[in-house]
């Protein structure tokens, strides 16, 4: 992603074992999530996550279109992914280029192995992920977000689906990087976990890593979406929370 | 959650409303939603604001590049607005290439931003002719529920008002300096429901409207500019009636932009 | 008890029901919801998304497409349900179905049927089942629909007395309301307090005190009914029915403060 200029390589890791920002290598970055965010939508999240804001909107089940796209037997998962112009360093063109829509796609097809789409023949279901401001891990907040959205528009399904980048930098296997570790480093390993059965839905990888650090790296993501996971039960149980009674009159 | 056939009787009763000088919501014809304004809520950008009008919420990001000149125009630099009315904010919105609606909103924004002289352009020109700043605002609708233009405006002049030239980061200058605006144009957009001309219309307003009026007005007592949109008519004197509430609405919204949330 | 997707379910025995799924013996949640043990079986009763059809349910719709021997309606389900013209107590000629229902129209009617494709089919022949006219629609989310009309529609019937508004509850989610425009008013106002607030406990207290304090004071002191009740019936639905009941047991408001009501 968009660094003007040549810049040195910025050191990733300290001797004793911090990152860039401080962090230890089995550390995520801060995350805040708001189920409900927005008014519109059947439902919808916001994530903030480290220096990335994601939106999340859920359409649906709902008609199809385009119509031809209508399957018989389930609903069809649409997902769109894409990043708002100013989101990036670089002003990103306006619309979705061809990262975008490998993304939107891999996205989609975690989201059909867990929701029930056969509950909803020939109906679509929308997944809208607008990334506002990016900083490396983007299409796992956007899955995190999408995940509780789906959950809050009472779509059903085998699980909420957290996800998170795992890498390798200064030669260490580290747990959500963030930009620079991203530009810099020399792996880096998205994924999405199904808590309820341990498997990924999401898997990429980019860069080197031996056989060895790539399974200390699932260990690690495995680890880290099972502390995400409980962070976005909690915001849907704070949306849906009942609440105490209310002070005094209304 | 509007279906995306409104009702009848459900304009039908936004009407009737009207004509006794009501709102469904309980605001009077000449009173907006809510408004929050949060500038610099995206850091990547180079200036932003997000910007909530009752349930309508619209983000606005500033992005300044070196570029080239125009021919015609060696000493500014050039601007750049563009809106997407993306599909996560309404369920009647559809993927795909830029639908007039979008296109509308981003044009007449960018026209209150040019007549108003938002941004002395020379001040952007790096080297006449050759070099000088392109600044691009981008309008992102989040939740459309209703009144976009003015919203959009109102969250790209306060993004320009807090905008910074990265003219470090692209080797022009020692250090960044405030993009600075010297004019504040604000919109606003008025329909007709009946006899009854209201101002900031829910997006069920909008679908019972019978014409829209935008006006857009500067501090200095200009009008900069005008779009009259959906089906219906004014008259000339319900023009002049619009354009006297509009400079008195456009004072109040304009403390947003300059100080971000009141 | 709220329980996610993905929360395993203690189903003592229970067999999984509707919102659940079975794997290796046990049994999880599948969407967001209150945990409803109904035995032989354990459901999850879910609190968010769209109107998902039952049979026999009394929906309010509107007119999406005519075409020359059906309706399509949006009743806010996934699909859009065809109405049939031998579904209504009308005599209607192939081809002159617009002479009776045209886009925009409300109407209620009933769901029929559902088959394994998603069709869903509704009808307009019933008590209480027609074309709507005058009043207005007020949209809430499907899932509080049981809160709207309370513990033997002792909600419901707060709100007509408070107001003399006429009211048909549609289970989808969607409130035919018809009075006074501040009769409307008032009553669109608890409906969204009902969809913001309806989980809280002490929700009959909340909506009574609203109504209370904004009952109109004429002359004669408080004005209670409308001047000029109608003779004809309110259209069917705003009558509770066994799962309105059933998803009040599940709430939090068991504790009785529904019934502390009357």
């Amino acid at each position: 992603m968009g660094s003007v200029g040549a810049k040195e390589v910025p050191v990733l890791l300290t001797p004793d074992g911090r990152r860039i920002d401080g962090r230890t290598l089995d550390e995520l970055r801060p995350i805040r999530i708001e189920a409900g965010a927005l008014h519109q939508a059947d439902g919808s999240a916001f994530v903030e996550w480290g220096a990335n804001k994601v939106m999340a909107a859920v359409y649906g089940p709902r008609e199809v279109h385009p119509r031809h796209l209508q399957q018989n037997n389930k609903a069809v998962i649409q997902c769109r992914y894409n990043m708002a112009a100013f989101s990036v360093d670089e002003r990103k063109r306006p619309g979705l280029d061809r990262r975008s829509q490998e993304i939107s796609k891999v996205i989609a097809e975690a989201f059909e192995s867990v929701v029930f789409a056969e509950e909803y023949p020939r109906t679509s279901i929308d997944i809208y992920i607008e990334v506002l401001q990016a900083n490396a891990g983007t299409r796992c907040a956007g899955l995190v977000a999408a995940s509780v959205a789906l959950a809050d528009a009472g779509i059903p399904m085998v699980d909420l689906l957290p996800a998170v980048a795992v890498g390798k930098v200064g030669g260490a296997i580290a747990l959500d990087l963030r930009k620079e570790e991203d530009n810099y480093g020399e792996a880096d390993l998205p994924m999405a976990l199904v808590p309820q059965s341990g498997r990924l839905v999401l898997l990429q990888m980019e860069g080197h890593m031996t056989e060895e650090e790539l399974a200390r790296s699932l260990d690690l993501g495995v680890q880290g979406c099972r502390t995400i996971y409980e962070k976005m039960k909690a915001a849907l149980r704070e949306r849906y929370a009942v609440g105490p009674p209310a002070g005094g009159a209304a | 959650m509007s279906g995306e056939v409104t009702a009848e009787i459900l304009t039908t009763h936004i009407l009737d409303l009207a004509a006794e000088g009501k709102r469904l919501d309980g605001r009077t014809p000449d009173e907006y939603r809510r408004i929050t304004v949060e500038p610099g809520f995206v850091v990547s950008a180079d200036g932003s604001a997000l910007v909530r009008l009752g349930d309508t919420a619209v983000l606005a990001g500033i992005k300044l590049e070196p570029g080239k000149p125009f021919p015609d125009t060696p000493n500014a630099g050039v601007l750049s607005t563009n809106a997407e009315l993306i599909p996560l904010s309404n369920p009647t919105f559809e993927p795909g290439p830029p639908q007039p609606g979008a296109i509308e909103v981003s044009r007449v924004v960018d026209r209150a931003i040019r007549a108003a002289e938002t941004i002395d352009l020379t001040r952007l020109c790096v080297t006449p002719s050759e070099k000088c700043w392109t600044c691009f605002t981008d309008v992102h609708v989040l939740d459309h529920s209703g009144n976009l233009i003015d919203a959009s405006l109102l969250a790209a002049v306060t993004a320009l008002a807090h905008a910074t030239v990265p003219a470090k980061r692209f080797g022009i200058a020692e250090a960044d300096y405030p993009l600075e605006v010297q004019h504040f144009p604000i919109e606003c957009t008025f329909v007709r429901l009946g006899d009854t001309i209201v101002v900031d219309p829910t997006f069920d307003e909008e679908q019972a409207a019978q014409g829209r009026l935008t006006v857009a007005t500067d501090e200095t007592g200009r009008i900069v500019a005008m779009q009259k949109g959906l089906v219906g008519a004014f008259s000339p004197d319900d023009v002049k009636e619009i354009v006297g509430r509009a400079f008195v609405h456009g004072e109040r919204l304009r403390a947003f932009a300059r100080g971000g949330s009141a | 008890m709220l329980v996610l997707p993905g929360e395993e379910i203690p189903n003592q025995g229970l067999k999984p029901g509707p919102g659940t799924y079975r794997v290796g013996g046990k049994v999880y949640a599948s969407v967001l919801g209150f945990l409803s043990p109904r035995p032989p079986f354990v459901q999850v009763i879910p609190l968010s998304g769209r109107y998902i059809p039952k049979p026999n349910d009394v929906v309010v719709g509107t007119v999406t497409d005519v075409q020359s021997t059906f309706w399509l309606l949006d009743i806010g389900a996934p699909r859009w349900a065809p109405l049939h013209m031998t579904g209504t107590p009308w005599k209607v000629d192939v081809g002159e179905t617009e002479r009776f229902l045209k886009v925009g129209d409300a109407v209620v009617v009933q769901v029929e049927n559902l088959d394994a494709t998603g069709r869903i089919g509704v009808t307009m022949n019933g008590e209480g089942l027609g074309k709507l006219e005058g009043g207005t629609i007020v949209t809430i989310t499907a899932a509080r629909i049981a809160r709207v009309v309370g513990r033997s529609g002792s909600m419901i019937q707060t709100i007509t007395r408070h107001t003399g508004a006429r009211v048909a509850v549609g289970q989808n989610g969607r409130i035919w309301v018809d009075g006074a425009p501040e009769a409307i008013r008032r009553v669109s106002a608890v409906l969204h307090m009902i969809d913001e607030d309806g989980q809280r406990p002490g929700l009959t207290e909340r909506v009574e005190s609203y109504l209370l304090a904004t009952m109109p004071t004429g002359p004669t002191g408080p004005t209670v009914p409308r001047t000029e009740p109608r003779d004809e019936p309110a259209p069917r639905g705003a009558v509770a029915t066994d799962d309105d009941d059933e998803a009040d047991e599940d709430g939090p408001d068991e504790s009785g403060s529904d019934s502390d009501s009357n």
